[in-house]
């Protein structure tokens, strides 16, 4: 059983801490960093087999972030997880930084991966997956694809591969947030039924709750039980999830704040912060 | 070193690949080999047929098949990648360029049927671009195979290395041209034939037809010397400094655009160094056709002749130099 708790208190410390870090920066990828910091928070919290003193341990289970945009969010789960100093957060995109845009496996404790360049993460995060079952390990690897990421035909390549190859130990997660760069995903490109389409792939499919932890976590669990194929989760998600205004902005993938939205994102992190702390107290 | 009688080879390029992969394989388990839908062409199904689980067979899905590459290797396995050369590099570069090197991971790329020797699949699957293509990934190493020897030598070398290196080669029979004992270089240039009138630099086919035109120049009285360039990028400039300041003019001769390749590899070198008057022997604002390899040499003037030629026009072009 998942320490729903726990988990939901970490998922509250990533946002927060998403917020803080594009907040002190000025601008960013707030839309699509927030839209996964459920399913960071369950993995990181709750499923992931992993050593943030030993961020390259050789039985840890893999985390490619496809959606290399997201990597905000990616950096503050992992400094609440405790890779590195939360400090560090401040650091991001800074000259010189360890924090860049999009994660860099050589920069940065705890990034198995380098992305930003859609469609390449999954092709990755499925080779991690065909070694660790061609060496008979255990290790498991989870990727998290965007919605718009997978107008890229790279995706769909990585989605045959893993399938013929049965790589169950694979967990894709699709954030279907159902907004891309330039607007929404149907106007751009109709992803039409992303279920029936990882179905037809050959994938275990799910879609779940994307901003509901148990509902996440419950998905996974039934993924692990099945040895047959790779799985697919399907996250019903909100650009700018956990903070209603940014939810509601029209133009929330990458955001440069104006005073309306400064004020909104200030709020949001002072809220966090004090139910973090009432729940210290309490 | 080396043979003068310039005779193809008994094995065939593509049989060296398949059975020096097999060989290091069979020895090492983290060796994979990952084919696009290729292995019959490439002959690599024997390392299936042995020992399957370290031959992936992609289906022809060359982008994904590069990431997967780099996926491999985050975990320690060690990947040898073919394909033909325009897929392995102009369809996939940004592939190789950002989960290859911008990610640091190991990555060993044959990119097979180097230029002309495409013949029969003509123009779409002709690649005169692909040095030029990979020399422009930093810290990537760029190899174009003469020969049997060169190619099982260099493909057992690179497994200890870690980073993208591309090989280049022909599948069909090279001309013999080094004994099997020779061992090659990073970064290193080969001299075949010592002269102090003008140099060709070579790579690949060309190597055999620079030592004919060599052959041909020495009954005019022309001394030339020829370097096999194998290494493109590091390349060896202080053999090129050495012999621009020895024999004071350059020809280059590759299976490939002169933009990009050798030919630009050396230019750059000789231009920062010491520059000296040269001509660059190569494909020139051209595509690729069908056609045997003879037509397709003559066609975009790679032939021995091609190269004697353009030695006579550099040397007389110095002697109004210096009159």
């Amino acid at each position: 059983m998942m320490d729903l708790e726990k988990v939901e208190r970490f998922r509250d410390e990533i946002r927060l801490k998403t917020l803080q870090e594009l907040h002190h920066l000025g601008f960013g990828h707030y839309g699509g960093s927030l839209s996964i910091v459920e399913t960071l928070a369950v993995l990181y919290g709750e499923v992931m087999q992993v050593d943030p003193n030993d961020p390259t341990w050789e039985d840890r289970d893999y985390f490619v972030l496809s959606k290399g945009h997201g990597g905000p969010g990616l950096y503050a789960a992992l400094a609440v997880k405790g890779y590195f100093p939360e400090e560090m957060l401040y650091t991001l995109n800074q000259n010189g930084t360890k924090l860049p845009s999009h994660p860099d496996k050589n920069l940065t404790p705890g990034v198995d991966m380098t992305t930003g360049s859609l469609g390449q993460g999954i092709s990755a995060a499925v080779g991690v997956a065909l070694s660790h079952k061609l060496s008979e390990r255990k290790n498991k690897t989870f990727c998290i694809v965007g919605d718009g990421e997978l107008n890229e035909g790279q995706c769909w390549e990585a989605f045959q591969f893993a399938a013929h190859h049965k790589l169950h130990d694979l967990f894709v997660f699709i954030d279907d947030n159902k907004k891309q760069l330039d607007g929404p995903t149907k106007d751009i490109i109709d992803p039409i039924d992303f279920a029936a389409k990882m179905d037809a792939f050959g994938f275990y499919t799910c879609k779940v709750d994307g901003s509901d932890v148990a509902d996440i976590h419950q998905a996974i669990s039934r993924g692990i039980t099945q040895k047959e194929k790779p799985v697919a989760i399907i996250l019903d998600t909100i650009k700018g999830q956990g903070v209603r205004y940014l939810e509601e902005l029209a133009d929330n993938h990458h955001i440069r704040p104006n005073e309306s939205d400064t004020a909104a994102i200030e709020q949001a992190i002072y809220e966090l912060e004090t139910k973090l702390k009432q729940e210290v107290r309490g | 070193m080396i043979s003068t009688v310039y005779e193809k080879e008994k094995r065939e390029m593509r049989q060296v690949y398949a059975e020096t992969i097999l060989e290091l394989a069979k020895a090492n388990p983290e060796v994979i080999a990952l084919e696009a839908d290729l292995m019959s062409a490439i002959t690599t199904n024997k390392i299936k047929a042995e020992i399957p689980n370290q031959l992936i067979n992609s289906g022809i899905m060359e982008a994904n098949m590069m990431g997967v590459a780099a996926g491999l290797s985050l975990t320690g396995k060690i990947p040898y990648v073919h394909t033909f050369g325009q897929f392995a590099t102009r369809r996939t570069f940004d592939q190789l360029f950002v989960s290859g090197g911008y990610a640091k991971t190991n990555i060993k790329i044959l990119g097979s049927d180097a230029g002309i020797t495409a013949e029969h699949n003509g123009g779409t699957h002709m690649t005169f671009e692909d040095i030029g293509l990979m020399r422009l990934v930093p810290q990537a190493h760029v190899y174009e195979a003469s020969d049997s020897t060169m190619l099982g030598y260099l493909l057992r070398r690179i497994e200890k290395e870690h980073g993208v290196h591309y090989i280049r080669t022909i599948r069909k029979n090279a001309i013999k041209l080094y004994e099997e004992n020779e061992t090659f270089e990073d970064g290193k240039g080969k001299l075949l034939r010592d002269g102090e009138d003008i140099t060709i630099i070579a790579t690949g086919i060309m190597v055999a037809e620079a030592l004919r035109a060599a052959d041909i120049l020495e009954q005019q009285g022309i001394h030339a010397a020829v370097i096999d360039m194998y290494s493109i990028k590091p390349i060896d400039a202080d053999l090129i400094t050495e012999y621009a300041q020895k024999t004071k003019a350059i020809v280059t001769a590759e299976n490939h655009n002169v933009i990009g390749g050798l030919g630009s590899a050396v230019s750059e070198v000789l231009a920062e160094n010491h520059p000296v008057p040269m001509y660059r022997i190569g494909v020139r604002e051209q595509y690729g056709q069908v056609g045997k390899v003879d037509y397709l040499k003559a066609y975009y003037k790679l032939t021995n002749t091609d190269i004697v030629e353009a030695v006579q026009r550099l040397l007389e072009k110095q002697l109004d130099v210096t009159h």
